[in-house]
């Protein structure tokens, strides 16, 4: 059976995609660039930092475009004053949460959440500053765990669970209290499933995990081929 | 023409955005020749006049008479510029938030075991729990990221207000 291809409108422009593919998709296919961060091609999407919210005719909530298939004759806006103001408050929020210090941070420069702000034209944060006291992850011989960088976006648990397969990472507790784990919550180091290779470090965003060594400004990431790696594997299963 | 009486003030920062500023080299000749800088770090004016037209804050506020002095420059200034990342999100010295200042001080001078333990307080004001950017405060008119910003960044903000542009576009960011 093929799969029926539908028409929608974003932005005013008439486009189509395949029946199973998310507005994001779409609106990249089209060149359409739609702000996304827990976002990563080749990983599940799950929705979680609500960066990419989009406004659908007929419907008065926003919908995240990284996990909304797309419907015939839908209308979708992807840039709005509404749309602006909640992004930035996202941006700022995250900022506000951890303690993140671009200045003498190893992703300073290199860094998906440093760019947003920028992009959104966030040049001060309007929220206090919650300035956790949160601990450094430095017992692994190669890499380092910083949660004061960490904006909970999980591209490392996916990455890891679904491409590596060792699910080494997780999420400990809920909302402002939620902290990535190695295994059930022990030293990284000492974790018994980590094959130690590296794909959360370069698909994390921010400098929350980086490579021994760097000093400030010094990770620069490359983002593994993970489309390319999820469809060499599906070639091989049939 | 009414030359623009301009003052920069230092907080708690570590300088280097009035080094950035100093970096706009031979363009500061064409600024002084607009502008009078009427109190700075970098000129000898011992009290922050009245009728500032702009000032330049480096650093975050990090005691009551940094906070003292802020108010006062906003109660004499027409505009006010957060100059640097420390002014504008408290930066390296807001990292002690996260322990406080007690524990701060007590970490550096006492627990690091130096030569002569003591916790320096001769002359010196109190420092406050937190370290906090300067929007906390006081209006700000324009923030201006970077970590340092870029002395062409700095000198664009400047030129644009001599010029009276009123939405200034700058390119930087925090951290810069
Ligand atoms: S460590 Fe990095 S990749 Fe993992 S959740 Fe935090 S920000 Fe995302
Ligand atoms: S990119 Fe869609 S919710 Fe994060």
């Amino acid at each position: 059976m093929t799969t029926p291809i539908l028409t929608l409108t974003i932005d005013g422009r008439p486009v189509s995609g395949l029946a199973t593919e998310t507005v994001l998709q779409v609106a990249g296919e089209n060149g359409i660039a739609i702000p996304t961060l827990c976002f990563l091609d080749g990983l599940s999407a799950t929705g979680a930092c609500r960066l990419c919210m989009v406004e659908i005719e007929g419907s008065a909530k926003l919908h995240p475009a990284c996990v909304t298939p797309i419907q015939e004759g839908m209308v979708v806006t992807t840039q709005s004053e509404r749309l602006r103001s909640y992004r930035r408050a996202i941006v700022q929020l995250l900022f506000a949460e951890r303690n993140h210090v671009c200045a003498v941070c190893v992703s300073n420069g290199h860094c998906e959440l440093q760019d947003l702000a920028r992009e959104l034209g966030i040049d001060h944060i309007d929220f206090p500053g919650r300035y956790p006291a949160l601990a450094v992850d430095a017992s692994h011989s190669r890499f380092v765990l910083d949660h004061n960088r960490c904006v909970l976006c999980t591209r490392c648990v996916r990455v890891c669970a679904e491409i590596e397969g060792a699910h080494t990472w997780d999420v400990k507790n809920r909302g402002i209290r939620s902290q990535i784990v190695a295994d059930l919550d022990t030293p990284w180091g000492t974790s018994t499933t980590c094959t130690g290779c590296g794909k959360c470090v370069h698909v994390c965003p921010t400098g929350a995990l980086s490579e021994k060594g760097r000093s400030v400004a010094e990770m620069q990431k490359k983002r593994p081929a993970l489309p390319y790696l999820v469809a060499n594997r599906a070639e091989e299963r049939r | 023409m009414n030359r623009l009486r301009l003052a920069t003030l230092w907080l708690d920062g570590c300088s280097g955005c009035h080094m950035s500023l100093l970096d706009t080299d031979e363009r500061l000749l064409d600024l002084a020749a607009q502008v009078d800088i009427v109190y700075s770090p970098l000129v000898d004016a011992k009290d922050f006049p009245e009728q500032v037209d702009v000032v330049c804050i480096e650093g975050a506020v990090a005691t009551d008479a940094d906070e003292a002095r802020l108010r006062l420059a906003r109660r004499r200034s027409r505009l006010l510029i957060a100059m640097g990342d420390c002014a504008v999100t408290g930066n390296v010295p807001a990292m002690r938030n996260i322990m406080g200042a007690e524990a701060m001080l007590r970490a550096v001078y006492l627990e690091s075991r130096p030569l002569k333990p003591q916790i320096p307080a001769d002359g010196l004001p109190h420092l406050n729990e937190q370290a906090l950017p300067l929007h906390h405060f006081v209006p700000i008119d324009l923030f201006i990221p970077g970590c340092p910003p870029a002395a062409d960044t700095l000198f664009a903000a400047l030129g644009g207000l001599l010029a009276g542009i009123a939405d200034l576009r700058l390119d930087t960011r925090f951290g810069a």
